[in-house]
């Protein structure tokens, strides 16, 4: 927020939850990304770290939300702090959701591990870590956008979304040829579509978090629209 | 300032003020003021102190004529009417546009006579009607039931909350189609407060309320429509809760977030 309120308890409660908005979505920035490498490198040790991790994301979404709660009661906030508080309250939940993305992957990566899967079965894992950069690249946008309040950079995210859907359809056609030619595949190739799901579904969180970004600054519900609509109701 | 607000959206206007400007002797107090006040809803006034907004409504009913430095042009037409032009005795335009002030002010008689009292100015009511009309405006100010065994004990002996209430009850006994609010809460603790509150909702279903309130949560919680005024100028009028989400002017939402000044 650029302006200061009367208050300058009540702007450092709310610069202090936004920071705090920005460490966690970090934090499953980063969990994501690890995950995937957890995946690409057959790393157990890093996929346990991963979940270790997500006890953390659990943690900060209780308390970001009792603080919030906090704020709303003591504050009485109104317009651009209210909107900027409810939006908070579903960032929150999303972040909290690709940090359960990541755990889900980092589970998929044990599974494999412990059914023998390994780097010789020649799975197109490095797709699955592509897929993965973009989204994570997403999300990155989305939490950069939201530090900045840029409904700019919001409405780059939006657009960019069909790119990784278009590369989870790609996917999908590979892992059904994998399967076809070589029918041992078909139990870790599955395990691989629910991970490749789980990559276009952080992808998905970015989309939400570029929405609630347009909310907090224009007021504007922006869900469900096609995303021209949301550029011309940015502009 | 631009002072055109759309009325479109408030329904049918009860009191429509047009090019309203008023002076405190030289200094120059209302700015242009073009509203419509919605019927049967209630419409809040809110700013900063020195805004203008208890002034405007004491335009309503001609208050301010007990002031003679005082004076104010243009048009607040009620029913068809110019108020500020009317050649209607002003105590009638009162008695169609009651008002209830910031300190409760009940008059030195008892409880029963502090209501009666206005209206025998208007109606000469039998005793039994007298009595109906009495229990009918206490049982609307939500007071009934904390008087009805004292009814002829001193207005004074009641509580602020229950002075107040009072004061409405009287306000409402004359039956009035608009009630002017001047800060009917301020000098109320929480629990009175809410009461009036209730009350308040309770009124716009027979009369048209309008507010002034320095408790910009009370007008968030109480108004259907919200004027928010600033150094004599209407800076922004809209619904409730569209003024408190998401308002228009950049100076409505500076002073509703807490960052005015």
């Amino acid at each position: 927020m650029s302006e200061k309120h009367l208050s300058t308890q009540f702007d450092t409660e709310l610069s202090g939850i936004s920071t705090r908005v920005l460490e966690m979505g970090g934090l499953v920035e980063s969990q994501v990304a690890q995950a995937v490498y957890a995946l690409t490198n057959f790393s157990g040790e890093i996929a346990t770290e991963v979940l270790r991790q997500e006890e953390r994301v659990n943690a900060m979404e209780i308390e970001i939300d009792r603080d919030l709660s906090t704020i709303i009661a003591r504050r009485q906030p109104t317009a651009r702090d209210l909107r900027l508080l409810i939006a908070i309250s579903k960032t929150i939940a999303n972040l909290e959701r690709v940090g359960d993305e990541a755990a889900r992957i980092a589970r998929t990566v044990q599974r494999l591990i412990n059914a023998g899967v390994s780097s010789r079965l020649r799975l197109p894992v490095n797709d699955l870590a592509y897929e993965a950069e973009l989204a994570v690249a997403q999300l990155r946008k989305a939490l950069d956008a939201f530090a900045r309040l840029d409904t700019q950079k919001a409405v780059e995210v939006l657009k960019q979304d069909d790119q990784i859907d278009q590369e989870f359809d790609g996917l999908m056609r590979k892992l059904i040829t994998y399967m076809m030619e070589d029918p041992r595949t078909i139990s870790s190739s599955i395990d691989l579509i629910f991970v490749a799901k789980a990559i276009e579904r952080v992808g998905d969180h970015a989309k939400n978090l570029a929405e609630v970004i347009i909310y907090i600054v224009k007021g504007t519900d922006v869900r469900h629209n096609p995303v021209e609509t949301i550029e011309s109701m940015v502009k | 300032m631009d002072t055109k607000v759309d009325t479109t959206l408030t329904g049918q206007a009860k009191l429509s003020v047009r090019d309203l400007n008023f002076y405190y002797g030289a200094f120059h107090a209302l700015k242009h003021i073009n509203l419509e006040i919605p019927a049967k809803k209630v419409t809040a006034f809110i700013g900063p102190s020195g805004c203008g907004k208890s002034t405007l409504l004491r335009t309503f009913n001609r208050m301010f004529e007990l002031y003679p430095e005082q004076h104010a042009e243009g048009e607040i037409m009620i029913d068809g009417e110019n108020i500020l032009k009317s050649k209607q005795d002003v105590s009638l335009i009162r008695a169609k546009i009651g008002m209830v002030f910031q300190k409760p002010t009940p008059f030195p008689m008892s409880i029963y006579d502090n209501i009666a009292f206005g209206v025998r100015l208007f109606e000469t009511l039998p005793r039994v009607e007298m009595d109906e009309r009495v229990e009918w405006a206490l049982k609307k100010a939500a007071l009934w039931n904390e008087v009805r065994d004292k009814l002829n004990q001193s207005g004074s002996g009641l509580s602020g909350g229950q002075q107040q209430r009072l004061c409405i009850a009287r306000g409402i006994a004359i039956k009035p189609e608009v009630l002017l609010l001047d800060e009917p809460c301020s000098a109320l603790d929480p629990i009175s407060t809410g009461k009036i509150e209730e009350l308040i909702h309770e009124l716009k279903n027979d009369y048209t309320v309008v507010i002034v309130t320095h408790n910009m949560q009370q007008a968030a919680r109480c108004s259907d429509y919200t004027a928010y005024m600033y150094l004599g100028d209407l800076i922004e009028f809209g619904p409730t809760s569209e003024l408190f989400m998401k308002p228009k002017k950049k100076d409505t939402e500076d002073y509703i977030t807490g960052r005015f000044g």
